[in-house]
């Protein structure tokens, strides 16, 4: 945690970075993020807002006025689970859930994420069997999920799994798609020439485990 | 008539009763799903919150997939909130936002693949209601639920922010499906909340509690069986019960099934068909799909 957090909650305008907005506004609709009225109809509907240190409203005026450090290090942009509430109700229609993605990626790229915490883990071990297998399994998800971040709860998961393995709806196997081949070329074709993600996501997880 | 048929990942493992009796909807009522090809994992959620970019193109490729196989304009049936989400979103991006669909374009390009935009995704919930018809379906009803109370569940993604097949905060499509197959339908408002997503295996507290919010209020309003269109959302809310009954102190015990199960039970199936034993808890008042009766309520 910045040194900032713990006593002056105030920050000058110098210390502030103008051109964060840039991160939100990029993606298709984010330039309506500097029509927010401040409303808090996001924030209002929001089922998770009580789980997070920053509602959606302010994460939206934190963006605009440039507080990177502690938008990025918020872990409400981690909380939101992707319901798409607000924006849907957003009254200047900004597409909130896209922006707290948004800002999830520039999280990552900067490898700036509240330490041990499962969401980005799980994002990266999500992304990894992708490119790998072309192909999720949940099982493996769930296992690595844990592994990398709280092993003591596999415990409690070691009642449900073996029932659901029972039930024939978990098993140990892998899914694969058949052309990975194509797969992977496409997602290299598409590749930003951005500072490589994956590299620092990659590092990330392992400083996690 | 035949639909093009993207399963996702979680109808393979955890979904598999919707899967089963998906096809047994279909099947009654004289519909089938072709299965597209070497189909590749949608991205969920987690994969945008990493790189939007792949994110589209691994739809897209199954856009494309569908849209070659298709011969002509298709419609790619998606069961799994999130894939239909997440395909709708790409369809929508690559269309509106001139470098996406650019850059996508010449992705796919690279690999010998293209995509024109002629995939229409639909979920079965807007096949079943638009293209079948409640009356068909109530023709087709075999074993009437009986006033089975039913609480109708959609979740998030099926209704927010794409679809244009039902209202996205007081969608009525299940009701009228289960209600034609003979259902008492419970007044149950929450059915558009969140139950938390992916947060069960991240923010646990966070995740239990939405869940938790979601079976008090079933529960309370007398539901036997609270239906899902989600295979997360089913995961969610049948699996971690006890846990949740023990982090609240407050039983909430109820059998959550796909919303796919109790219709295709209603329109013939048997138990074992639509994967009632598949559940972890199946114990409604009048066992739906019991052979060989009605579920008359005593």
């Amino acid at each position: 945690m910045d040194d900032w957090q713990g006593w002056r909650r105030i920050k000058y305008e110098s210390q502030l970075d103008p051109g964060f907005a840039g991160v939100v506004t990029a993606i298709p609709g984010g330039e309506k993020l500097l029509e927010c009225i401040q409303c808090g109809t996001c924030s209002g509907t929001c089922p998770l807002s009580s789980y997070m240190d920053h509602t959606p409203r302010k994460i939206i005026a934190m963006t605009r006025a440039g507080f990177k450090d502690e938008v990025l290090h918020s872990r409400t942009i981690w909380v939101c689970a992707s319901c798409y509430s607000c924006t849907v109700e957003c009254p200047k229609q900004i597409p909130i859930t896209d922006v707290m993605y948004a800002l999830k990626r520039e999280a990552l790229r900067k490898g700036v994420h509240p330490k041990r915490f499962a969401a980005p883990v799980m994002a990266g071990e999500f992304v990894r069997a992708v490119e790998k297998y072309g192909r999720n399994s949940e099982t493996w998800i769930s296992l690595w999920l844990y592994l990398k971040t709280q092993p003591w709860k596999l415990l409690k998961f070691a009642r449900l799994g073996p029932r659901l393995i029972l039930k024939g709806r978990m098993g140990l196997g892998h899914e694969s798609i058949k052309n990975k081949a194509e797969l992977r070329a496409l997602l290299r074709a598409v590749e930003r020439t951005a500072p490589d993600a994956d590299g620092v996501l990659a590092g990330r997880a392992k400083g996690a485990s | 008539m035949s639909y093009a048929y993207y399963p996702g990942c979680s109808l393979k493992s955890s979904g598999k009763p919707y899967e089963a009796s998906l096809f047994k909807v279909f099947e009654a009522v004289g519909l089938s799903l072709d299965e597209i090809a070497d189909w590749n994992c949608c991205g969920a959620t987690s994969y945008t919150s990493v790189d939007d970019m792949k994110a589209y193109a691994l739809a897209a490729r199954n856009l494309a997939i569908a849209e070659r196989d298709g011969d002509g304009g298709v419609d790619l049936v998606a069961p799994c909130a999130a894939c239909y989400l997440v395909l709708s979103k790409a369809q929508h991006y690559m269309k509106d936002n001139a470098a996406i669909g650019e850059g996508i374009a010449k992705g796919l390009g690279s690999v010998g693949l293209r995509y024109e935009g002629r995939v229409r995704v639909r979920h079965p919930l807007d096949v079943l209601i638009n293209d079948v018809g409640v009356e068909k379906i109530a023709q087709a009803v075999k074993k009437p639920l009986g006033g089975l109370k039913v609480a109708c569940y959609y979740g998030c993604q099926i209704v927010r922010p794409y679809s244009t097949f039902d209202d996205q905060h007081q969608p009525t499509s299940m009701e009228r499906l289960l209600g034609a197959a003979g259902a008492e339908i419970v007044d149950w408002p929450l059915k558009t909340r969140c139950c938390g997503g992916s947060l069960i295996g991240t923010i646990q507290e966070a995740g239990l509690r939405l869940g938790y919010i979601l079976l008090k209020e079933a529960k309370k309003r007398g539901a036997d069986v609270l239906v899902t269109a989600c295979p997360l959302c089913q995961f969610n809310l049948e699996c971690f019960q006890d846990r949740m009954s023990k982090e609240f102190d407050d039983r909430v015990d109820i059998n959550v099934a796909f919303f796919t199960q109790v219709l295709a039970s209603a329109l013939g199936a048997s138990d074992k068909e639509v994967g009632f034993d598949r559940l972890l808890k199946w114990d409604p008042p009048k066992p739906v799909g019991a052979e060989g009766g009605s579920h008359a309520r005593a």
